[in-house]
């Protein structure tokens, strides 16, 4: 073998772990499914999956499952057929999927998903709220958003011990008692807080792993590629929060990330270009998009994706076991606020970022089916640009349709960014007179 | 004596510049790009060689540009007509800090350093208004030769709103105003005020820093000239060979190729 790091079957096995929990968890939703079982829907920010693991509830994430469409390149199959009964083609793609993959009895690329018999989700995106209003309609089953109060204004965070903070909490965990009671009702299975306690400790196992391993790519040359890689430790981080398995699997990526970190093992041969990633991936050329920047030596570091997609968990909150329920309603509130802070308040964080990771360029990319998360990201990409001298591309696609997604269009700018680099780095090499 | 040529395929026109080693342009050419994409650069090349009085082992080095700019087969590089028509500007008027293009179905803002480097740009996304092809539709519905919207829509005097967006619905849109009785001249000044408009907004993303050079086909246009400079209230920089600044910036980047090639390699660097 040419590598030791073959040999010991160490590197690369994130990813192909983190596909093979995909498998497993999916086979699972389908035996639900055809045993005729309910299962909670929730979404990435503020799953509250620790939680309603304590019911026995099968866990479906709509957001992954309509993502899955388009990566599998079948979502225009599903967008179709969600127009084709009503729906407008400018509202979320995320939601045209889910209709459609429920007009067809759940089925999906990946398995069939069980019909829901409580929805949870948390006012992170205003979308999660009149989502779960259709299946409700669809259903008659019950809806229960968790209300939970954001940053009220930029740079103005409230923690622990502030009058704000605390009155906060109290209101998230107010409401979570009244989860708990509606949970114990839908499932019949009654609330048991040392299962909670089990499943928040795995959450704490997560979420360190998640935080490590973000910071991991710091390292020179980077780790993982943050879009692609890190969509895939993104998953697992989200669908299997709370369980045992998620928590082995980020004890073993952190393994992982260490023992390339030790050897300068890299995830391009030659890394020429260190970039940030703002938004949402390209879901319809998932692997090409990437391409366009790895054919010319760059590599994705990070991205805001990885902490506002996976409910805020990348900051690596741990709960406090002894007081779970109060820990949980804390978690929540400080995970959530930051995973919706991560999508409006950028810019300190991205300047912080541009010197830790000794990033060379920020590639904003807004996409056209969620207003969410893309509206303001041209005035965040200005504010940027006034506060540091780093190159930015803005490139627009979208998440699922690859309707708007053009390909030749996007290389033409992507191309012209990497001639600009290329002409910074040359001028900055140059000798001065 | 060496030569480096640039070819610039765009989507309706193809344009080949081939410069000296002073940078001086030695001939230029410029075909319709139709279906055949490789055959128009070819086309292009040989029209701009057979201009100059040149064979083609004389050009040391050819750079394609524009959207078809993989389809110069004979090309030795191929660098985004973004960069090119930068370079071309700061060459053409060095004080250059931004640049508007124009061209036949995107337009492009374009922020430069001193020396032709991109520091920011921007384009029109999935969507031709704002770009020639709206001024095609014009045409179109109005049958007036491209060449005469320009100068007919500066007799205009009382201009109408064009307001669509969309290329597609401008041709509708013009000939409703057609219907109610507007005068040709008003409504193409109103056609070129709306492409102006939507220029400017891009113009105003990538920031405007004069001075402001005017690039690509449309540039040929008085109208949209005129119109431009009244809207960024300043005088844009237009080059009789606007059309070409794209081809000229590669042949550029190709000259510099070739004098790169030719410099003494530095002691314990290995020639290449």
């Amino acid at each position: 073998m040419a590598r030791q790091a073959i040999d010991d079957g160490i590197v690369g096995r994130g990813n192909q772990d983190g596909a093979d929990l995909f498998r497993v968890w999916f086979d699972g939703l389908t035996q639900a499914a055809e045993s005729g079982r309910g299962a909670a829907y929730v979404f990435v920010m503020g799953s509250m999956a620790e939680l309603l693991r304590t019911f026995d509830l099968p866990i479906v994430f709509p957001e992954i499952n309509s993502l899955q469409t388009a990566v599998r390149r079948v979502a225009h199959e599903y967008l179709d057929e969600a127009e084709d009964y009503g729906y407008s083609p400018d509202i979320c793609g995320y939601v045209k999927a889910d209709v459609a993959t429920q007009l067809r009895g759940g089925e999906l690329p990946m398995g069939r998903i069980p019909k829901p018999v409580i929805a949870v989700y948390t006012n992170a995106c205003n979308t999660y709220i009149k989502w779960a209003e259709i299946w409700e309609r669809m259903y008659g089953v019950p809806t229960f958003t968790l209300d939970v109060p954001g940053t009220r204004a930029a740079g103005a965070q409230t923690w622990p011990g502030d009058p704000d903070f605390e009155n906060d909490r109290r209101y998230v965990a107010a409401q979570i008692k009244e989860l708990i009671a509606l949970c114990e009702q839908v499932s019949g299975v009654k609330f048991d807080i040392d299962r909670l306690r089990e499943n928040m400790g795995h959450a704490n196992t997560m979420s360190r792993g998640w935080q490590r391993v973000l910071e991991l790519n710091q390292t020179r040359p980077s780790l993982f590629n943050a879009l692609t890689d890190g969509t895939i430790y993104l998953g697992v981080s989200n669908g299997l929060r709370g369980s045992g398995a998620g928590a082995q699997y980020f004890v073993e990526l952190v393994e992982e990330m260490e023992y390339k970190a030790e050897r300068g093992i890299g995830t391009l041969t030659d890394e020429r270009y260190r970039l940030l990633f703002v938004g949402v991936p390209c879901y319809p050329i998932f692997r090409r998009f990437s391409e366009l920047f790895t054919e010319w030596g760059g590599t994705f570091v990070n991205s805001t994706y990885l902490w506002f997609a996976s409910g805020g968990s990348n900051a690596g909150f741990q709960y406090d076991l002894e007081r779970p329920l109060d820990s949980l309603a804390e978690g929540v509130l400080i995970s959530v606020r930051d995973a919706m802070d991560a999508m409006f308040f950028q810019t300190e964080i991205l300047v912080e970022m541009i010197d830790a990771y000794q990033a060379d360029g920020v590639v904003y990319h807004p996409i056209k089916s969620c207003r969410t998360v893309s509206t303001g990201l041209a005035d965040n990409r200005r504010a940027l640009m006034e506060s540091r001298d780093v190159p930015s591309l803005f490139i627009e696609s979208d998440m699922m349709d690859r309707r708007v997604v053009s390909e030749a269009q996007l290389k033409n700018r992507v191309d012209a960014f990497f001639e600009g680099l290329a002409a910074r780095r040359g001028q900055a090499a140059a000798p001065t007179t | 004596m060496a030569y480096a040529a640039g070819v610039d395929v765009g989507s309706t026109q193809t344009k080949a510049v081939i410069i000296g080693e002073s940078r001086e342009i030695v001939s230029r050419s410029l075909v319709e790009t139709g279906a055949n994409v490789i055959r128009a650069a070819e086309k292009a090349f040989e029209e701009a060689l057979r201009g100059g009085d040149l064979r083609e082992e004389e050009v040391e080095y050819v750079v394609g540009t524009g959207y078809g700019r993989y389809k110069v087969t004979f090309g030795n590089t191929q660098i985004t007509e973004i960069s090119c028509h930068g370079r071309g500007a700061v060459h053409m008027f060095p004080d250059t800090r931004t640049v508007v293009d124009m061209g036949g179905q995107d337009t492009k803002a374009i922020r430069v350093s001193p020396t032709g480097e991109i520091i920011d740009f921007c384009m029109n996304d999935k969507c031709a208004a704002g770009t020639g092809r709206f001024l095609g539709a014009a045409s179109s519905a109005l049958d007036i030769p491209i060449g005469d919207l320009g100068p007919t829509a500066l007799r205009g005097e009382r201009p109408v709103k064009i307001s669509t967006t969309c290329t597609v619905f401008a041709e509708s849109e013009v000939l409703s105003w057609l219907g109610k009785g507007k005068k040709i001249e008003d409504i193409l000044l109103g056609v070129h005020q709306s492409i102006a408009a939507r220029s400017t907004g891009l113009l105003r993303r990538v920031g405007v820093e004069e001075e402001v050079t005017f690039t690509g086909g449309v540039a040929r246009n008085v109208a949209m000239v005129d119109t431009l400079n009244d809207r960024l209230a300043l005088t844009v920089n237009v080059s009789e060979d606007s059309h070409f600044m794209g081809a000229l910036g590669a042949a550029l980047f190709a000259l510099d190729h070739i004098r790169a090639s030719r410099a003494p390699a530095k002691s314990g660097e290995a020639a290449s």
